[in-house]
């Protein structure tokens, strides 16, 4: 094991000056550092998670009591479109980005990424994109309004000229994606140092590599998908309109056979970072290694056969709703040998509860009952019963909030002191957990109930019946909001100053980034290959 | 101390997920749990939400429970040394077909279910179509010559700003859909312009409304009421202000109320042949402007700019009278103008475009008979 005394730490650093950042704010511009890039990719993540969150604060304002108080329908349509977007492509993926690309050249002793320039661009095309996306919200006809679904025929024929800005956004964000994706496979396959075998990577360069995968086959999707709405809408072409021999149906078919896998792409290196987490506070390896990587693939795979699960109601023969019902609920199989993989590797372990692994046992939990929700819509006869309302709501949020946020908040704990050289204050991290945890279960839990009882989703007001439901959700919702902001606090603090980290950082810690490096670590990861066990 | 929170927490989650859903078997009409219907088939529907939803209570209860363990007794704290076991093919099989077992468990039930869902074609004793239009429904009796359009009471809209007292805020219609029970009956749906979704909890009835295509969902209602729900598929601006009512009554009820709509339909037929006043135009105009039209053009008549165009000053509304009749009627291809020939009749399109003409700030002085709107169809 590696333990190095601050005078070895200036040495290192020393050595690699002339290698060291520029000075000054371009710096930022022309960085080709999988750290600085790294940095910037979070920082956008947290900018664009409080630009979605301050829009999910007007969305729970206006549905804190039933009438219409704060905001009109078409404005409120315009928040929930934007929240969605804003929070699936500027916070939970650029987040997971960022962390591949501060995470993946350490974990496999790499200096840097394998194509730093394409690096740089991927990172700089979201800032435009996402600048070109929230500006349409100040124009004639405002934001995209018909759900970040985007549903034809009311994205195409029925919506306002601003969503021609939404559908170059979309394009870049692809194309930034893409790139990304391209650079993280390379990376992995071309720069592990020596004895770095496949079977020895650490589980979340596994699930990254995995996910980068499946970026590449669907972004393209995507992109084809906004690409024929833009025909549609000003070339003359019937792609989804009936009237001219096409189907409004065959969107959805073509929006979910991306938005399925997207599903997983939010959430397989979430499973990489709780699998590096959980053993490190129990103080015991991961129970099954080779079922997690397979039990991963297994999941990608599954989620390119199963998108029509979201499209019960639309009127799908029998044959087809029984064969998506079937391949859906059995993606709960490999799903759950990873829940089982960490409640066993805490089995008999030696755990101690720091803040990330406070955060990665919440993500177990709480993923798990988003989840069994999952299972649940995967049911086609009940789906119909619960498709399109706050049932789905809960059920997503469980996974995205506090599955993959909170896998992310939980990295950030759980990296920043090696990132960083500073401990985060322990205190300000535990408060955070509990704020956040009983907050986003005040927000989500009881969506479920006004779900269940007949809410549909995506409504600016509703009927009595829902009122309480919804004012006990809206507390919980601004709880929760206010937390994030406490969140930005305790990131700034400790990028500022802290405790001296250990090279270790955490007793249980393994992996080449804590055994081979400082912390903080220099400029250029590994200059030379560090030895594999 | 940190442990000893999270141990709570988890037993709060049990407790309270258990208390659910005994309180939520006890008391059905207590908000916590799924509508109950008042459909066979959507009693076989509630019945698979509960296995599903046991299924994963028992679940949860082991994993949770196992996690728990640790997390008391397998904490350093405590002075619990790691073992070091791992990579267990046994365990992972295990562990891989016990799930496998209890899906194949679920899958079986839910088969059955599904494939009666689905059998909307056989035994069919009354055929509805139902029409999904921004933001309104329009019912057709097939068989019956009966058609009318279903959208937000008054007294809903009126009051949209504090709705406090009013029972069935969100959830009434002018005019409810009636129909008898102990019928099979076949829903037929489609959409004028984008995709709706029909959706009553009690009748366990939830289809996509499509433009273009024509999906089906069946419900045998077994007992008479009153049930409501609402449009579930997002389809615009008022995409929560597109309620369903229906009355569910007996079978002699529903052939006089068959007779009644007949009647008033003949009633406004021959009122399309009288010549009308000014006066009557306009005053009826507003009524169907401000339920057809106000949506998106405004109640004022001012639009939704980049989105919906004023009615203010249009040069369409200030134009030749048959311009303005083509585009009411026919509405505008390509745009989110709909064609009100098959929403509203001769005298309320006369009216509209009347009132159209001679307020919202316009005053072009002229009158559509209704005469004009049956030449113009």
């Amino acid at each position: 094991m590696y333990t190095e005394t601050t005078h070895d730490t200036h040495d290192t650093h020393d050595d690699h000056d002339h290698h060291g950042p520029a000075k000054g704010l371009l710096r930022w511009v022309t960085t080709t550092n999988h750290k600085d890039i790294g940095t910037l990719y979070l920082w956008l993540a947290f900018t664009m998670l409080l630009y979605g969150g301050s829009m999910a604060m007007i969305i729970r304002l206006e549905l804190f009591q039933p009438g219409l108080q704060w905001v009109e329908p078409h404005f409120f349509n315009q928040m929930t479109t934007m929240h969605g977007l804003v929070m699936v492509f500027g916070a939970i993926m650029p987040a997971f980005v960022g962390l591949a690309n501060w995470l993946v050249p350490m974990m496999i002793g790499a200096p840097d990424m394998a194509l730093p320039r394409l690096n740089n661009w991927s990172f700089w095309i979201l800032p435009f994109a996402f600048t070109m996306l929230a500006s349409t919200t100040l124009m004639e006809g405002g934001a995209p309004a018909f759900g970040w679904t985007f549903y034809a025929p009311l994205s195409t024929t029925f919506a306002p000229d601003t969503t021609d800005f939404f559908i170059f956004a979309v394009h870049l964000m692809g194309i930034s994606s893409v790139m990304g994706a391209i650079n993280i496979i390379a990376t992995i396959l071309n720069m592990r140092a020596p004895g770095m075998t496949l079977m020895k990577m650490p589980l979340f360069v596994w699930t990254w590599l995995i996910t980068a995968y499946l970026l590449i086959a669907v972004m393209p999707v995507l992109a084809g998908a906004v690409t024929m709405m833009l025909t549609d809408r000003h070339f003359g072409t019937s792609f989804f309109d009936a009237a001219g021999g096409g189907d409004p149906v065959m969107f959805q078919h073509i929006f979910w056979f991306f938005g399925h896998p997207e599903v997983y792409i939010m959430i397989l290196p979430a499973f990489g970072i709780i699998s590096a987490i959980i053993p490190t506070f129990a103080r015991k390896p991961l129970f099954g290694y080779s079922s997690m990587v397979y039990a991963t693939a297994s999941i990608a795979i599954l989620s390119f056969m199963v998108w029509a699960h979201h499209m019960f109601t639309t009127g799908m023969p029998v044959a087809g709703e029984l064969y998506f019902m079937y391949a859906t609920i059995l993606i709960s199989v490999p799903t759950g040998v990873k829940v089982f993989n960490w409640v066993t590797t805490m089995w008999k372990g030696s755990m101690t509860f720091e803040t990330p692994m406070l955060w990665a046992l919440g993500f177990i939990v709480m993923f798990t009952i988003g989840g069994f929700s999952g299972l649940m819509l995967g049911v086609a006869p009940v789906d119909t019963q619960y498709h399109d309302t706050y049932f789905v709501v809960a059920h997503f949020h469980y996974v995205l909030v506090t599955g993959a946020l909170y896998s992310i908040i939980a990295a950030f704990y759980y990296w920043v002191p090696k990132w960083t050289g500073h401990m985060y204050d322990e205190k300000l991290g535990k408060i955070h957990f509990w704020w956040s945890t009983i907050a986003v279960n005040v927000l989500f839990f009881p969506q479920h109930f006004v779900g269940l009882a007949g809410m549909p989703r995506r409504i600016p007001d509703y009927s009595l019946q829902f009122a309480e439901f919804n004012m006990i959700s809206s507390i919980g919702g601004f709880a929760f909001g206010l937390a994030q902001v406490f969140f930005l606090y305790i990131v700034i603090k400790t990028i500022k100053g802290g405790e001296k980290a250990t090279a270790q950082v955490w007793e249980g810690a393994t992996g080449l980034e804590f055994e081979h490096l400082p912390s903080p670590p220099p400029y250029h990861s590994f200059t030379e290959a560090p030895p594999v066990k | 101390m940190i442990f000893n929170k999270l141990s709570r927490r988890f037993l709060v989650i049990v407790t309270g997920l258990a208390s659910v859903l005994s309180v939520s078997a006890a008391h059905a009409e207590y908000e916590l749990n799924m509508t109950e219907s008042v459909t066979p088939i959507g009693q076989q529907l509630y019945s698979l939400h509960m296995l599903v939803l046991w299924v994963c209570v028992v679940i949860g209860v082991v994993v949770f429970g196992a996690m728990a363990w640790s997390i008391i007794y397998h904490r350093k704290s405590k002075g619990a040394v790691a073992a070091n076991f791992h990579e267990s093919t046994t365990v992972e099989i295990i562990w891989t077909v016990v799930p496998l077992v209890i899906l194949i468990g679920i899958a079986i039930p839910a088969t059955g279910t599904l494939l009666d869902l689905e059998d909307a074609k056989t035994d069919v004793d009354i055929t509805l179509q139902v029409t999904g239009i921004q933001w309104k429904w329009k019912y057709t009796y097939i068989d019956e010559d009966v058609s009318f359009i279903s959208s937000l009471a008054q007294s809903s809209r009126d009051v949209i700003s504090d709705p406090t007292g009013n029972e069935n805020y969100l959830l009434e219609v002018d005019e409810p859909v009636v129909l008898p029970i102990n019928k099979k009956i076949r829903f037929l749906f489609h959409s004028d312009d984008v995709i709706h979704a029909w959706w009553v909890p009690e009748l366990a009835v939830k289809q996509d409304s499509v433009p273009g295509f024509i999906n089906d969902s069946w419900a045998t209602i077994e007992e008479p009421g009153t049930y409501r729900g609402q449009c579930a598929e997002l389809c615009g601006k008022d995409h929560g202000f597109m309620p369903i009512v229906v009355r569910a009554v007996t079978e002699s009820e529903y052939e006089q109320w068959l007779v009644s709509k007949k009647a008033e339909a003949a009633a406004a037929a021959a009122s399309a042949e009288q010549e009308w006043s000014m006066k009557d135009l306009v005053a009826r105009g507003e009524t169907v402007y401000q339920a057809n039209c106000s949506a998106c053009h405004g109640p004022t008549g001012a639009g939704i700019p980049g989105a919906f165009p004023a009615m203010t000053g249009s040069a369409i509304v200030n134009g030749d009278a048959a311009g303005h009749i083509d585009v009411v009627v026919n509405g505008k291809a390509g745009t989110a103008m709909a064609s009100f020939k098959g929403q509203l009749n001769d005298v309320d399109i006369a009216a509209v475009i009347t009132y159209e003409r001679n307020s919202l700030g316009n005053s072009v002085g002229d009158m559509v008979q209704p005469s004009a709107i049956k030449n113009a169809r």
